[in-house]
């Protein structure tokens, strides 16, 4: 049996006391590579020269700073409100719908790298939500804050979702540059990031796929605990009347 | 350590990594003058300094190599990255002050170009799948246009710059004026936009420090490294629950990948690395669903929102997000093995 050398993992726990503590997550990653090299003894010189050399190496994770200038000029000249205003024509009556098109519109176009069209402050809150709500509203009446705060919260769950599963299709998006990346700096050679979004497709269209159906089952629920509220209410109507 | 050079891929392009960093470098150093010309700027200074080490090594960083030799350039390029860690650390980079037109002037320009607008953002992919996939081989007295070790990253170049011209003539802002406005992004993505190259940075260190062989260790402590289906939900879960810890995909990225996926699956039983990393990664993401480490998109949310229980999202999208674990390890080990 070889010895267990459990020293070079000191950086791995680091990292997770200072994501932890709430430290910039910068200063966390740097501090977590000189206490590695300190650990394994490595020159101090020869540490930073090795910190220069693999940040160097990485350049390429800052591509994405290219593609900035067109959405910064496409919003210069009022894309987001064309996407709301494109979010705010949709006419279909249900909750459910309404999330599920949502879903569908933001997981395309974050695979197309359009990741700053919408999120919670730009779409989520202002729009989403009190669609969302006000169609349970038309159908319903007036909902209780419970009813109110699963129905919103799904429609933050959906923003997430689409996005999360939806951006590493896109090949310059950060997720996939840094992928790209490990497997260069590990003499891996010949994949290209093209390669790695094409692989994140199965998964985003699985996405997809749960998360839709989980949607077309909201309404069904909605319409349950409605039901039971209204009955706990009368009930205890009833009891106060008695 | 640099992988061994063909000599025939060594052919020059025009496109080439260097030329493209290059580029990187000026429209950083333009932020960077952009910047201090910000009169409204809390933070200046420091936020100028900030960019200014970030774009140095690119501008600088491959002529440095090619006149005083790799070792100084690494050494004041590891030097730049501690001073880059410390400025925002310190909380020393910030937002300045933008002029974007009001709401209303947004509006009217907005229903005057109509969906023309979509057109130059949704142009960078699909040029970019085109142009890579057409023309990476072009070539003219052996020089080619694409890099050929970075196809994609030069088509994305290309893709960005005609899509700018694109987008000059449907909105009539010129390309300038695209660079200036892109200082508002950058800045609202601030450092997190060095976050991943020094993730990958981070990666390369435990690789010299031989993290990995710790962690592989300890693996084969629990798991038998024959067989493959364990692996592959250590790799899976492993990343869930280390970004449900850190709150961060790409920081358990390097080190669940570096220690189980490289040396079991894709050394060890011959694995395809493009889809294991990006199911593996994917995986992760299920892990940021979950956890209230990832505040940005869990728990500020349900502070916009109003909602009773600030965990009310996580709870939704539990459901969602182990469904999804278990269909990518499922779809792991369908597709990485050939054999």
């Amino acid at each position: 049996m070889n010895e267990l050398n459990l020293l070079p993992l000191i950086g791995i726990a680091v990292v997770v006391l200072g994501f932890a503590l709430r430290f910039n997550p910068l200063l966390v990653v740097s501090i977590a590579g000189l206490v590695t090299g300190w650990a394994v003894d490595l020159d101090f010189l020869t540490l930073i020269g090795t910190f220069g050399e693999k940040f160097m190496n990485a350049r390429q994770l800052a591509s994405f700073l290219l593609i900035l200038p067109v959405i910064a000029l496409c919003e210069r000249y009022g894309l987001q409100q064309r996407a709301k205003s494109w979010i705010a024509s949709i006419k279909s009556a249900t909750t459910a719908r309404i999330l599920s098109l949502y879903f569908v519109v933001r997981e395309c176009s974050a695979a197309l790298g359009l990741l700053s069209l919408a999120g919670h402050p730009q779409t989520v809150r202002p729009l989403l939500a009190p669609m969302a709500l006000g169609a349970a509203t038309n159908l319903h009446g007036p909902l209780p804050k419970h009813i109110k705060d699963m129905i919103s919260a799904h429609a933050a769950a959906c923003d997430n979702i689409a996005v999360f599963f939806g951006e590493d299709i896109f090949i310059a998006f950060g997720a996939v540059l840094l992928m790209d990346a490990f497997l260069k700096e590990n003499g891996i050679e010949g994949i290209e990031p093209l390669h790695i979004g094409l692989w994140a497709i199965p998964t985003a269209i699985a996405a997809l796929i749960v998360h839709l159906f989980r949607l077309a089952r909201l309404e069904a629920k909605i319409s349950q605990q409605m039901q039971e509220h209204t009955n706990n209410q009368t009930h205890t109507l009833s009891e106060k009347l008695s | 350590m640099s992988a061994p050079v063909t000599t025939h891929t060594e052919a020059s392009a025009v496109l080439s990594i260097n030329n493209i960093y290059l580029l990187i470098g000026f429209v950083v150093m333009f932020l960077v003058v952009k910047t201090l010309q910000d009169q409204g700027h809390p933070k200046k200074w420091t936020t100028a300094l900030f960019w200014f080490l970030f774009g140095s090594v690119f501008l600088f960083g491959d002529l440095s190599i090619k006149m005083f030799g790799p070792s100084i350039t690494y050494q004041w390029v590891g030097f730049s990255v501690l001073a880059i860690a410390l400025l925002a650390g310190l909380g020393k980079v910030s937002m300045g002050s933008y002029d974007m037109p009001t709401d209303a002037e947004l509006e009217i320009s907005s229903n005057r170009i109509g969906n023309r607008l979509f057109v130059p953002a949704v142009m960078i992919p699909i040029v970019t799948v085109v142009c890579t996939l057409l023309l990476n081989n072009i070539n003219i007295a052996n020089i080619y246009l694409f890099d050929q070790r970075h196809v994609t990253l030069a088509a994305l170049t290309l893709a960005c710059t005609l899509a700018l011209l694109v987008g000059w003539k449907i909105t009539s802002g010129s390309p300038l004026l695209a660079l200036s406005e892109s200082r508002r992004l950058v800045d609202s993505i601030g450092w997190a936009a060095i976050l991943p190259q020094m993730l990958a940075m981070l990666g390369g260190v435990f690789i010299v420090a031989q993290t990995g062989t710790a962690i592989q260790d300890l693996v084969t402590l629990f798991i038998s490294p024959d067989n493959r289906f364990m692996l592959v939900v250590l790799y899976c879960v492993g990343m869930a629950l280390f970004t449900m810890i850190m709150g961060n995909a790409f920081a358990a990225f390097p080190v669940m990948t570096a220690g189980i996926a490289v040396p079991f699956l894709i050394q060890g039983h011959g694995a395809s690395p493009a889809p294991l990393v990006a199911i593996g990664m994917y995986s992760g993401y299920c892990g940021t669903l979950m956890t209230p480490m990832a505040a940005n998109f869990n728990i500020v949310p349900a502070a916009l929102l109003d909602l009773k229980d600030k965990y009310q999202v996580i709870k939704v999208q539990i459901p969602t997000a182990l469904t999804l674990l278990a269909i990518n390890i499922l779809l792991m080990y369908g597709v990485i093995f050939n054999d």
